[in-house]
């Protein structure tokens, strides 16, 4: 008899559901003028909750708070408003398991990385920039630098509470007041949070919270009163945005797609790389837009690798996100997975060759194995197109020269992993790669301390560490 | 577990002769092996680490981790009454319980085996520490008389320690003989030879590089387990340098087609960690090495635990430490 490992489910009494939600807007939960939608549990189908769509007028409702807020909280101290975000900060390590079963149970993915990864990053980012906020003038962004006034914040799915973090955080600690809009299909942490706003008793307004889809998003984005936009997702979206505030005074950061490279060359500590492999791509079912979607390896390797790597894939486990021992969870949406559906098609149609190993799906739910494509090349759909899903394409190179060559040729630029012993390759690929966060010898690592951005397609501006203050505050370019 | 010396070496072992035949080939060899990455290989046996094994997985993952341990003492006050006392409790843990299966070995200095042998008969295996055991400071000719008399008393399985120094020195050719030496000495009259274990030290060792380089060697020598510790030096076993040995096995039986066992010794306390081992055993060897014939816990105190809680999984109760022996 082999090893079998019991089911060992986190218990989801920890986290009360209500059957539905309002806004939060100006300190409070209100009702939405709008419709409402459903959330569902995409491991599941199951419904959670009734969640109200905030409409053109809720979405004016919250940024009019937002705005009078701005002019207590912007003269507050700095100092004064750090013990709200480290309040905020040590709520969310005190609810921190409520927190992670929450998100696994809206988004799908695994307790141990919502209880291990995203949760912790969350809170702490809270800390980090709560150490910032009476430290402004030492940031090196000019003599006491302003804040923007009312940052309109759009973040995806994918991560829902920790890009609520990275927006939130930096916009409060600069003296910012905010409304945030989480994503349609994972709006139950966002509403969670402002719980966590209302407990550490942050004054009404400077932070609001309206649920809803693209129109909710676009109200908040267009809306004329908002100094600023934050958006974190696709990059027609991205374009979209940017196309509707030409012109105006708004300041955005866009954080877009990626297609990133993971460049791994013959003198690597192979055991490590293909960890850094699995992490890359199938970290948060491959909904990462920095994830390691190309897998570009040497060569003289890359039948060695890819077969570890086979051998390394056939023990993910796959299933109930809330299972402790679960390495992958459900996709998203049945949108989402359509998506990957059709791209992954396209990738066997074009000719290359699609593996994944033997793995019971459950019936009900939005589930796709892990999955890879072999003897694709830059001209293949799926080494160009950002699948946001668990596939990944492996390409091969021949000299670093041509590595360089094939990570920087596509449109994105967000992330790229280096794989080698050697120290200096690492420095010379890190000086050509066109990405904004090059990780050598590990992949997907966050810290708020480290800036995070892309060039090009994935996007404009930087969140995170000293660098994310200049996003928040006046002349300073982000 | 005597087996016979097989008169040929394994046909996939045959490739690696010219490896094994100079200073230079050995070193070239085991200087290109993949490096290990430090951070990457903890933050692997961390991960592992967190799985969550309970109930039936549980209970399971008990019954074989006292079947796998080597019921272990090695101190100068080691008496006959000692290890007699030591040798009851390895033929029956739980006295309590005659469902609870017996540990693999027990585990003693070589002049201590026969009080051993005639109490667990060949029920439970006995293994020696042998050629100058811990340190390895001694001479050749000195080091193998140890091993023969460990192995003349009864000694099923020899565990030896390699020459740390030698091998930090990078005479790596040295320390490969020592090891082809020393599983000659553990052959028996009859032909059938005792089980080789080789201790590497990895604490003194030091890097992971050099755990995977010691790891290769010994298995390329003709060892049977390749081992963590004395348990003399700190830090002993851990999960990231087991989980390097257990690569190397692994790797090892895929290029040679032999399998190798492992036994990670010392600071193994508690059924938490021994659990976090057999996880690792399992999603990085396989489960063809979740067998006492391929992995050993080398340990004392960890039996009481192990029964502590394998005694609360069957009745819902922990017991108090006065309800296991102390022995």
């Amino acid at each position: 008899m082999g090893f079998e490992y019991a089911p060992a489910p986190e218990s989801r009494s920890i986290v009360d559901i209500k059957a539905s939600y309002g806004l939060f807007i100006d300190g409070e939960f209100v009702d939405g003028r709008g419709s409402s939608f459903k959330t569902i549990n995409p491991a599941t189908e199951e419904t959670l909750a009734e969640v109200a769509e905030a409409s053109d007028a809720d979405v004016d409702l919250a940024v009019k708070a937002a705005r009078r807020a701005f002019r207590g909280w912007s003269r507050m101290s700095g100092k004064e408003r750090a013990k709200y975000l480290f309040r905020i900060a040590r709520i969310i390590q005190e609810r921190g398991r409520e927190l992670a079963v929450l998100e696994s149970i809206d988004n799908g993915k695994p307790i141990k990385e919502s209880r291990d990864v995203d949760v912790p990053v969350v809170a702490a980012h809270f800390f980090y920039y709560a150490g910032w906020a009476d430290k402004l003038e030492y940031a090196g962004l000019g003599p006491n630098p302003q804040p923007l006034g009312v940052a309109g914040q759009v973040i995806p799915w994918n991560f829902p509470l920790l890009m609520l973090a990275w927006k939130v955080a930096p916009a409060l600690a600069c003296g910012n007041t905010v409304v945030l809009k989480p994503a349609e299909t994972t709006p139950l942490t966002a509403l969670l949070f402002a719980e966590i706003c209302q407990q550490a008793d942050l004054p009404p307004g400077v932070v609001n919270i309206v649920t809803g889809a693209g129109g909710t998003g676009q109200a908040v984005v267009s809306h004329p009163d908002v100094d600023k936009v934050a958006f974190t997702g696709s990059t027609a979206v991205g374009k979209a945005i940017a196309r509707a505030i030409a012109g105006t005074d708004k300041k955005a950061t866009l954080e877009l797609g990626g297609k990133a490279a993971n460049i791994v060359f013959d003198d690597a500590a192979i055991d490590q790389a293909i960890e850094g492999i699995v992490g890359g791509i199938f970290f948060n079912q491959g909904h990462v837009c920095c994830a390691g979607s190309r897998l570009l390896v040497q060569e003289s390797v890359a039948d060695e690798v890819l077969a570890r790597l086979k051998r390394r894939m056939g023990t993910l486990r796959v299933g109930d996100p809330l299972d402790k021992n679960t390495d992958i969870g459900a996709i998203n949406s049945a949108e989402q997975l359509g998506r990957i559906r059709e791209l992954s098609e396209i990738g066997v149609a074009e000719g290359a060759e699609r593996w994944a190993p033997a793995c019971d799906l459950p019936s009900s739910g939005f589930w796709f194995p892990p999955t890879i494509f072999t003897g694709v090349t830059q001209a293949h759909r799926i080494a160009r197109e950002e699948v946001f899903g668990p596939v990944l394409s492996v390409l091969t190179f021949r000299t670093p020269a041509e590595a360089v060559e094939k990570a920087n040729n596509t449109p994105y630029g967000l992330s790229a992993g280096v794989w080698t012993e050697k120290g200096s390759r690492i420095l010379h690929m890190a000086s050509q790669l066109r990405a904004g966060v090059v990780w050598a010898n590990t992949f997907n690592k966050f810290d708020p301390t480290s800036p995070f951005g892309g060039y090009k397609e994935s996007g404009y501006g930087r969140e995170g560490g000293r660098q994310g203050l200049a996003a928040y505050l006046k002349g300073a370019d982000a | 577990m005597s087996t016979t010396v097989p008169t040929d070496p394994a046909p996939g072992l045959a490739a690696y002769s010219e490896v094994t035949a100079s200073e230079a080939s050995l070193r070239r060899f085991l200087h290109g092996l993949p490096g290990v990455d430090q951070v990457g290989a903890e933050a692997r046996a961390a991960g592992l680490g967190t799985r969550s094994i309970k109930t039936t997985a549980k209970a399971w993952a008990l019954d074989l981790a006292i079947r796998m341990v080597d019921l272990t003492t090695l101190e100068g006050q080691d008496t006959p009454g000692k290890v007699r006392a030591l040798a009851n409790k390895a033929l029956r843990p739980d006295p309590a319980d005659p469902s609870c299966p017996s540990v693999a070995a027990v585990c003693v200095y070589g002049d201590l085996v026969g009080e051993v042998k005639a109490i667990v008969g060949s029920q439970v295996n006995v293994a020696a520490v042998a050629t100058a055991f811990p340190s390895g400071r001694a001479s050749m000719a000195v080091k193998l008389a140890d091993t023969r008399d460990a192995v003349a008393q009864g000694a099923d399985e020899i565990d030896m320690v390699i020459d740390r120094g030698a091998f930090l020195a990078g005479h790596y050719l040295q320390v490969f003989e020592e090891i082809v030496a020393t599983r000659e000495a553990c052959v028996r009259p009859d032909g059938s030879h005792a089980h080789l274990k080789v201790i590497f030290e990895t604490g003194e060792l030091q890097t992971y590089d050099n755990v995977r380089r010691a790891s290769w060697l010994a298995m390329l020598a003709g060892t049977d387990f390749i081992k963590t510790s004395t348990g003399k030096v700190q830090p002993a076993a851990t999960l990231p340098v087991t989980l390097v040995m257990l690569e190397a096995v692994r790797d090892f039986r895929e290029a040679t087609g032999v399998q190798i066992g492992v036994k990670p010794a010392g600071g193994i306390r508690t059924t938490k960690d021994a659990i976090k081992y057999l996880v690792m055993v399992n999603e990085i060897a396989g489960d063809d090495w979740l067998d006492p014939d391929w992995f050993r816990f080398g340990a004392s105190t960890l039996l009481n635990d192990l029964l502590m809680q394998r005694t609360k999984m069957t009745t819902g109760r922990y017991s108090g430490p006065d309800y296991f022996t102390l022995d």
